[in-house]
């Protein structure tokens, strides 16, 4: 098989042809952070967190796919404070109340957050006013922590392929919502999926949570990106 | 050379970030030994005495009251902390947030169950501080100079940043010791 050469922060990395930016870099142990990916899922490109810098330009490392020669740039101070920046947009855009949320410790903006030792936003609180629907049996939309990523729009599909959530509006004001009839024939391995795939505490199963408790959460001993950093390959 | 002064409120908090601080164990007589308290709940000091290194505030401002208190701190300390989710970002007081006032307050003086009817009357009395349209984080009000973050902050954590203060080093906290809940 063919294999390219580029470069992330001036260290040579190999890619496969027709791999993005952040699967090869991840096959040579270098994390970029995501948020809206998820993988195995399409990529889209929605939040740009991951974004990286290439010939001065600046693309979605998710979407972007290694090109021969690339030299990426991961961790100039400037792209991660602009990452920074979106993380600190998408917690003052919602409601992110994390000592009340049953994702706290497992959630990937919080981790995100953590990793970026971001202890308070640059910008205002908004506090919007969203509705919580928690009219399905199985799961519950916390619209107030969603951060509108689409994953759960791209992963979770009824036996017929039918999307079980979509996304309504547009820009700033789009919701989620749930097919009312699909959502109640989850069944709580389906449901679970969902839970999981939410990077944040916006789709939580019913009658679970807070099963594990603080200091053996996904993220509690260790940051987002440290199994990439410490992975097999190299 | 005295030593380090330290003083501290509690604003629309729950104390427990309070609670947490005292939660340092044996570690509350070294506390003895480094610093001096000036205006705390603590020691129930109301007014400043003398200009402080060190202002640790708990909670949001909900109220007119606690926006005179956190700009008293602001003037008197030289270094302001804020402690805790409700400080940082409102906390669960900021629930109401999203709620008319006029409706909160109706809510709690005139529709509430245990509201006998000849009690209902929204307080109005210029003795009482006047509440805010909503909860607002404390570095919205004033400049806040370093955050604890926690629901309450660990003890641990406000130990190791109390103590890098006091010494003058930089808040290096560690990762297992900063979390949001």
């Amino acid at each position: 098989m063919t294999e390219i050469r580029f470069t992330i922060d001036g260290r040579e990395c190999r890619a496969t042809p027709g791999q993005t930016i952040v699967e090869a870099a991840k096959a040579n142990g270098i994390y970029i952070p995501v948020l809206c990916h998820y993988e195995g899922l399409t990529p889209v490109g929605s939040c740009r967190v991951c974004t990286v810098r290439a010939g001065g330009r600046y693309m979605a490392a998710c979407t972007q796919p290694v090109a021969a020669g690339m030299a990426v740039e991961n961790t100039a101070p400037d792209l991660e404070d602009m990452r920074r920046a979106l993380i600190e947009m998408l917690f003052v855009e919602g409601n992110h109340m994390c000592p009340t949320c049953e994702k706290s410790g497992n959630c990937e903006l919080q981790a995100l957050a953590y990793r970026y030792q971001i202890m308070a936003p640059r910008f205002p609180y908004l506090f919007p006013v969203r509705e919580l629907d928690a009219s399905s049996p199985k799961i519950m939309l916390e619209r107030n922590r969603c951060i509108q990523c689409l994953r759960c729009v791209r992963a979770v599909r009824a036996k017929d392929g039918r999307k079980v959530f979509a996304a309504q509006g547009r820009t700033g004001r789009v919701t989620i919502d749930a097919d009312r009839d699909l959502a109640a024939r989850l069944t709580d391995e389906e449901a679970r999926r969902a839970m999981d795939v939410c990077p944040v505490g916006a789709i939580l199963r019913k009658e679970v949570g807070f099963a594990v408790p603080i200091g053996r959460r996904k993220f509690d001993a260790k940051p987002i990106g440290s199994d990439v950093e410490e992975g097999p390959a190299r | 050379m005295s030593k380090p002064v330290i003083a501290t409120a509690s604003l629309a908090g729950c104390f427990g970030c309070h609670m947490s601080f005292l939660d340092i164990d044996d570690r509350i007589l070294q506390l003895v030994e480094l610093v001096a308290f000036d205006k705390s709940p603590i020691d129930d000091i109301k007014r400043f005495t003398r200009p402080v290194d060190i202002g640790l505030i708990e909670g949001g401002c909900c109220n007119s009251e606690n926006v005179h208190v956190l700009r008293s701190f602001r003037e008197n300390c030289r270094t302001l902390v804020s402690v805790g989710e409700c400080a940082t970002m409102g906390g669960l007081p900021a629930l109401r947030n999203g709620i008319p006032l006029k409706e909160c307050l109706d809510e709690a003086y005139m529709n509430s169950p245990t509201v006998a009817p000849e009690d209902r009357l929204i307080p109005n009395d210029e003795e009482l501080p006047i509440i805010l349209d909503k909860v607002y984080p404390c570095h919205e009000i004033v400049k806040i100079d370093a955050f604890l973050p926690g629901c309450p902050p660990s003890a641990d954590l406000i130990w190791e940043a109390l103590t890098a203060l006091i010494q003058g080093r930089p808040l290096n906290l560690p990762y297992n010791l900063v979390k949001y809940d």
